[in-house]
């Protein structure tokens, strides 16, 4: 017999893995989120009772659809009106449904149904304001309470909680569907689906507040959702070159901040410390998020990623192969950052007066004002240039607007650094 | 579900001219005839326009507030509407994005009718 403690965490981890898959199927089912969520939570918390008793079922994911359906089932019976909604509801989805959801090529030895990509872009609807779009998909794809996603994004629960209330009013007022969109709408809407992960992704891995660098819990999120995405449409090259991107970053993850919580650069990072393992997966996935057609946004920042990794040392970078890669992100996907971090490699094969020429041109970029990149970018190559006193200016203009503290705790060391005299 | 497509444009401050006007109107007649063969058709009109416009607003003392022009005066000003009858958003997003209204630099601003339980 496992004791409680070990039965209870067992069952919690059940329940993560399980739990969007069973609010998935609920939804299909019933056809609606706020009765799917309600009768989910309440088969979990049967499960807690009678798990640790009984032990786990063998098919601990039927055992609690089954639980929550007949919950279900009991409170439409109590609520006549609601079940009359409900139904009609029902028709109206019936009649929508024109495509039957792509075959799940999932191995594992689950016994219910995979209907997670319906939820995936109905959290992700452009529909919905972003700020919901993450906090939805955290919430019913990762199962997540409110106060656990309050708190990974650093809000109060209670302006969380409104945050997601309104969403899924909006979801059952303007009536959002809950279904995959067919081939022919894939093309607008993926692009929505993988925002929402990277965004999560990035959120957790360069925290634009707060006091660590990281937010390793929202980055282990957005790489677990992205994995199950990519399980659901292992076709799509896109979602194979955001996990890429994601893996190939993450793979830095140890060697990024020093012992003492301080942001180390590339250049600076021990690349033993680099995760082996991470970089090999993400390397096939590059590799199929490549071939096969005309490369997407994601799969050439994985490219590029990809080249960081494999290189010894910044040195030794490829990195005339690098600023192609920019090329043809800033042709696809046009966007001052792509042209900031174009210009960084620039520097790197040309030498800091050619990246300064081009950030130079980004001077009056709307879309960068106000924000520490650009200073910090200038910043670096000013020094490396020896022009410390204007280096000094742009470290301080960054430090102005820099939100995130071990960043901030960089950028002050850089400016001590060229500031002479300076003592600390 | 129905839902209200509003049709937003930029007024023209000049007469329109004919030449312009005739593929505006073959499409619309075009949509008009799509929606209409696939069921999903309820209601809608093109509008005159603002300064033809007149709002009215009742106080508290019962006092009626007749002022000339549209409610809010804006750039772009309500031109027309559609109420369709459709599964869901996406169904609804599919036929505004069909509907000319929102194409030119038009906009069109979806809005589920609220029904009411019968009875």
């Amino acid at each position: 017999m496992p004791d409680d403690g070990r039965a209870v965490a067992g069952v919690e981890a059940v329940f993560r893995e399980e739990h969007g898959r069973l609010l998935a199927t609920l939804v299909r089912g019933f056809g609606d989120l706020d009765l799917a969520e309600e009768v989910a939570a309440e088969a979990i918390e049967a499960a807690l009772v009678h798990w640790p008793r009984d032990g786990v079922p063998r098919k601990p994911g039927a055992w609690l659809l089954t639980t929550a359906r007949r919950k279900a089932v009991d409170r439409l019976r109590r609520d006549k009106g609601y079940a009359a909604r409900l139904a009609l509801l029902r028709a109206d989805a019936e009649r929508a449904e024109v495509v039957a959801p792509p075959a799940s090529d999932d191995t594992d030895d689950t016994d219910v149904p995979d209907e997670r990509l319906r939820l995936f872009f109905a959290c992700c609807h452009p529909a919905l304001p972003m700020e919901a779009r993450t906090a939805l998909t955290l919430r019913c794809l990762g199962g997540m309470d409110t106060p656990e996603v309050a708190r990974l994004f650093l809000v109060p629960t209670a302006t969380m909680a409104q945050r997601i209330v309104r969403a899924k009013r909006k979801i059952r007022d303007a009536r959002i569907p809950f279904r995959v969109p067919a081939a022919d709408e894939l093309r607008d809407r993926l692009p929505g689906v993988l925002r929402v992960l990277y965004l999560v992704f990035t959120e957790g891995y360069a925290a634009g507040t707060g006091t660590g660098l990281q937010r390793l819990d929202l980055v282990d999120e957005a790489v677990r959702l992205t994995r199950i995405l990519l399980r659901l449409l292992p076709a799509e090259r896109e979602v194979a070159g955001l996990l890429a991107l994601m893996l190939l970053v993450d793979a830095r993850r140890a060697a990024r901040v020093d012992g003492s919580g301080r942001l180390v650069l590339l250049a600076d990072q021990d690349r033993g410390r680099w995760d082996r393992a991470l970089v090999e997966e993400g390397q096939a996935l590059v590799v199929r998020a490549l071939t096969g057609g005309d490369p997407g946004p994601y799969g050439v920042q994985a490219a590029i990623a990809a080249l960081h990794v494999e290189a010894a040392d910044v040195e030794t970078t490829d990195w005339p192969q690098i600023v192609a890669l920019y090329d043809v992100l800033a042709r696809i996907e046009p966007s001052p950052s792509v042209e900031l971090n174009r210009a960084v490699a620039v520097a790197m094969r040309d030498g800091p007066a050619a990246g300064l020429v081009l950030l130079d041109a980004l001077r009056d970029e709307p879309r960068l004002q106000g924000g520490h990149l650009l200073p910090s970018a200038r910043a670096d190559l000013l020094r490396r240039l020896g022009r410390t006193d204007e280096a000094a200016a742009e470290y301080r203009a960054a430090l102005e607007t820099v939100g995130n503290d071990a960043e901030r705790d960089f950028l002050t060391t850089r400016l001590d650094e060229v500031t002479p005299g300076s003592t600390r | 579900m129905k839902y209200m497509l509003l049709i937003y444009v930029t007024e023209p401050t000049t007469a329109p001219d004919p030449a312009e006007m005739g593929p505006m109107m073959e499409a619309y007649e075009n949509f008009n005839k799509a929606v209409a063969e696939a069921g999903v058709w309820i209601a809608g009109d093109a509008l005159h326009g603002s300064s033809t416009a007149t709002t009215v607003k009742v106080d508290d003392a019962g006092t009626r507030l007749v002022t000339d022009g549209p409610f809010a005066e804006t750039r772009e000003i309500l031109g027309g509407y559609y109420v369709l009858d459709v599964p869901d958003l996406d169904a609804a997003l599919d036929w505004a994005a069909r509907c000319p209204g929102s194409q030119n630099g038009g906009s069109i601003e979806l809005r589920p009718l609220v029904e009411f339980p019968a009875g």
